[in-house]
């Protein structure tokens, strides 16, 4: 028998805004390859696809129709806060919105609208990734009697740096209490499910992320030749620009770098709430001459900018997992990790460094700068390292969890 | 007849501190970590000389004062000797205990446990002869026979050595290099040369020091009646059992509460129950036996993993970097004729910390196999390599004082960055100047 899944997510490609619609890209694929039925749910419509609300569609591409992807339509955008999504609601003056006008309501309706889609469909297990559609999940669970599984990429712990929201806190606990398993995508992200949220660890098991090999191995043309032809370093950090991903610390390591040896260029791609602050703060550290905002950098771009780099620094203050670290080094380029990220626990020929170590950091970054040997044994381990790392493998953890859940429901 | 010679290795470097970018120039203190990790070299020597060095030292006492027939081989690096007379001098006195009763040999080595063979036959030399010096001021013996670091060896090495007047030097007994033969026998390099080789017999060895506490293996539990019996199956075909192993398999690698010292302490009165049995020490072994053969090894060999050759500290391109920028600055450190200056560089020729720097065992995300007190390869590079600056300032710094100081010295070698040429080192071979003058000049710096 084909395990059927009803998967709820919140985003897809092509329109992703972080690492959590990739997952779900990569995830689905290897299922479907794996010949698991995937419904891809989704809370609002994705252009270039359908313009239907609750819409069926199948998965573009080599999956015979094996994912289907429905959506939902609302404004939900994974990676806002209530604040920022209320500022984001006024820009949108004008549009029609037969919606509650807070994002608490917005994922209530998703759950509620979920359950129709829940009638509607045949599967075994639900599988709901992240906090937004857990509401979601629940529903489904509701009406199906199914089991329920819910995936955490990332908690409100990780995204506030410690400084969690409570509506949101509280809507992330009602998944994980009515899950009948969790799955998390670190160690780290099971053990803050265990003692932030009070959940046995007997529920959580861990299943890494993987990574879309296809994706990395092919030919690109080369960008930024004309700083390499300078002669200066170019040193990355990618991510959204949030208290979560430490743009702060990865600034003052530069001015630490800087200090020391001028010829480095610092990239900084990606877009976020702290991105204004963070071009005020390269100004006030006076670097703003070595520092580059990109803005968000998505698709071929953003292979050829992690290839153009010496080195991808990651400084997250809490990191669940961070796929961008594997995919830097899928491309060789070598990598420095903050502790505080879980991709620390699949791969280990990386530096670490904390967060918050600035001079660590520096330290680092000049050493790979500075030695040539020390960059090459890094990208080419890293590289070795980072392809025992599949999305394949991903799926096939993820389908025993299926098998004991079904197996559980029927005894 | 079956002689059995243990072998023991006592070392331990004086690992760096965690040397970043910004110390260049203002810290010159490389060895001076006082933390609670793994690189506090102080409370390593502490931990190590409780847990087995004095430990053992006490089980191998009590043997030789009960079997007149007991003896064994030791040799301590330099490194490991200065640690004690510093950190614990109480347990260098009981080496010492172990020396003076006459059946316990001292072999020579490079004081710093290094690779200057391979690099640096001039160092190599300067090292051995701190070595014999050291060892000479603390346990008032002359080494007669030779180890070199982790039992790294080749035809070249045992004619070098047997030329510095060694009786017999120490190999593995590695499989590619016997082939059908026993390492049960004294050989002699090829050539028809004097020396004598001793090869470990690393399955017997390694049962004590790899095997003994692991559950696994089907002799497990090991005990000093089965072990003795594997040894009497010596006799008939074979003459010697070469047992070397690191000093620290007792108490630290294989723990107290495996039985390792009941283990010990029971082992010789097995070993004795043959009558055909005895105990030897290396030079002993080379003067009673006769060489069955000769052994060509063409190529470096050592103790290390399962390859048995150079790759634990010369596997990759960072070990490479290291001790190629290490080795680059020899002769500016030399012509310095800075004490501490030379001290460090010295210190920084242990083979340890390109063992740090090893990748091969880290991949496949294994990583808890993997033991390094710097957390990975690349951090100890990353340190080692901060600190091979700050010894490029201050020899550039030394140079600038220098020339105010002592022109006269500096304007008869005006030589500051050349390579070192095939024809330098043939010719300080040459002009080996071994004296106890240089050495007094190096210890001076402490």
């Amino acid at each position: 028998m084909n395990i059927r899944v009803l998967m709820f997510g919140w985003e897809f490609p092509p329109q992703v805004t972080g690492g959590l619609g990739m997952a779900c890209y990569g995830l689905t694929r290897s299922l479907s390859r794996a010949n698991v039925a995937v419904t891809f749910v989704l809370p609002k419509p994705i252009t270039n696809m359908n313009e239907h609300r609750f819409l069926k569609i199948r998965f573009i591409g080599d999956s015979k129709g094996r994912i289907k992807i429905k959506s939902i339509s609302s404004y939900l955008r994974p990676y806002l806060s209530i604040e920022t999504y209320d500022e984001y609601l006024k820009r949108l003056a004008g549009v029609p919105l037969d919606y509650a006008l807070s994002l608490i309501d917005e994922v209530r309706r998703y759950g509620m609208l979920a359950r129709d889609i829940a009638l509607d469909e045949e599967f075994d297990v639900i599988h709901a990734h992240d906090w937004l559609s857990f509401g979601a999940g629940i529903e489904a669970k509701n009406v199906s009697g199914k089991p329920l599984i819910v995936h955490v990429h990332a908690t409100e712990f990780d995204r506030t740096a410690g400084h969690p929201n409570q509506q949101i806190y509280e809507e992330e606990r009602r998944g994980l209490q009515a899950a009948d398993c969790i799955i998390a995508v670190s160690h780290r992200t099971k053990s803050t499910i265990v003692e932030h949220y009070g959940i046995h660890p007997e529920k959580i098991v861990v299943i890494h992320n993987g990574l879309d090999h296809d994706e990395h191995g092919r030919e690109l043309p080369d960008i930024l030749h004309e700083i390499k032809a300078q002669g200066k370093k170019i040193v990355l950090f990618f991510g959204r620009i949030t208290i979560q991903k430490g743009p702060d610390h990865f600034l003052r390591a530069a001015k630490r770098v800087l200090d020391y040896d001028p010829n480095v260029i610092f990239i900084v791609a990606g877009a976020g709430d702290m991105e204004h602050q963070s071009i005020r703060l390269a100004a006030d550290l006076g670097i703003s001459k070595n520092v580059i905002f990109t803005g968000s950098i998505w698709g071929d771009d953003r292979i050829r900018l992690f290839r153009a780099a010496d080195l991808y620094v990651m400084p997250s203050v809490s990191e669940p997992f961070g796929i961008t670290a594997l995919e830097a080094l899928a491309n060789g380029t070598p990598l420095l990790l903050s502790k505080q990220s879980g991709a620390g626990e699949v791969v280990t020929h990386t530096l670490r460094s904390d967060f918050w170590d600035v001079d660590d950091m520096a330290d680092k970054i000049l050493g790979v700068l500075g030695s040539r040997s020390l960059k090459d044994t890094l990208s080419e381990n890293g590289l070795r390292d980072v392809r025992r790392v599949t999305w394949d493998d991903t799926a096939g953890k993820c389908i025993l969890v299926y098998r004991d859940m079904i197996a559980k429901g029927l005894s | 007849m079956a002689s059995v010679c243990f072998y023991f290795q006592v070392h331990q470097p004086y690992r760096t501190k965690k040397y970043r970018v910004f110390d260049i120039g203002h810290d010159h203190h490389y060895f001076n970590d006082k933390s609670d990790q793994d690189i506090n070299n102080e409370k390593i020597l502490h931990k190590v000389a409780t847990k087995c060095y004095r430990r053992t030292n006490r089980v191998l006492l009590e043997l030789l004062e009960r079997y007149p027939q007991f003896k064994c081989t030791f040799s301590l690096s330099g490194t490991v000797i200065e640690q004690m007379e510093e950190f614990s001098p109480e347990t260098l006195e009981t080496f010492r205990a172990l020396v003076k009763t006459g059946r316990v040999e001292i072999l020579d080595e490079t004081y710093h446990h290094s690779l200057s063979f391979l690099y640096s036959k001039p160092e190599f030399e300067d090292q051995v002869a701190l070595h014999r010096a050291k060892v000479q001021q603390v346990f008032g013996v002359t080494p007669t026979s030779f180890r070199n670091t982790e039992l790294i060896y080749s035809n070249e090495l045992a004619s070098y050595i047997e030329k510095m007047g060694y009786k017999a030097v120490l190999a593995e007994g590695a499989d590619h290099i016997l082939g059908w033969r026993s390492p049960n026998f004294l050989y002699s390099p090829p050539g028809g040369s004097n020396i004598r080789l001793l090869l470990k017999n690393y399955r017997l060895s390694d049962d004590i020091a790899f095997r003994f506490s692991s559950r696994d293996w089907v002799d497990w539990p090991l005990t000093s009646e089965k072990f003795a019996q594997w040894v009497n199956a010596v006799n008939g075909n074979g003459n010697l059992v070469n047992l070397f192993m690191d000093y620290e398999t007792f108490g630290e690698h294989q723990w107290e509460d495996t039985g390792i010292f009941d283990f010990l302490l029971a082992l010789p009165g097995e070993i004795l129950k043959h009558p055909d049995n005895d105990f030897v020490t290396v030079t002993e072994a080379a003067e009673r036996y006769q060489p069955v053969g000769e052994v060509d090894v063409p190529y470096f060999i050592s103790w290390a993993d399962i390859e048995r050759d150079l790759s634990a500290w010369l596997g990759n391109s960072i070990q490479h970097e290291a001790i190629q920028k290490l080795y680059s600055l020899e002769a500016r450190v030399k012509d310095a004729h800075d004490p501490k200056l030379l001290d460090d560089w010295r210190k920084l020729t242990t083979s340890d910390h390109f063992y740090y720097m090893c990748t091969k065992w880290f991949a496949d995300g294994d990583v808890h196999k993997y033991f390094n007190p710097y957390n990975t390869p690349y951090e100890a590079f990353i340190a080692y390599n901060n600190i091979l600056h700050d010894l490029e300032y201050r020899l550039d710094h030394h140079r600038a004082v220098g020339t105010h100081h002592a022109p006269k010295h500096l304007s008869v070698t005006p030589k500051p960055k050349r390579e070192k040429t095939k024809e330098d080192v043939t010719q300080a071979r040459r002009t080996v100047r071994r004296t106890s003058a240089k050495t007094k000049e190096q210890r001076a710096g402490h």
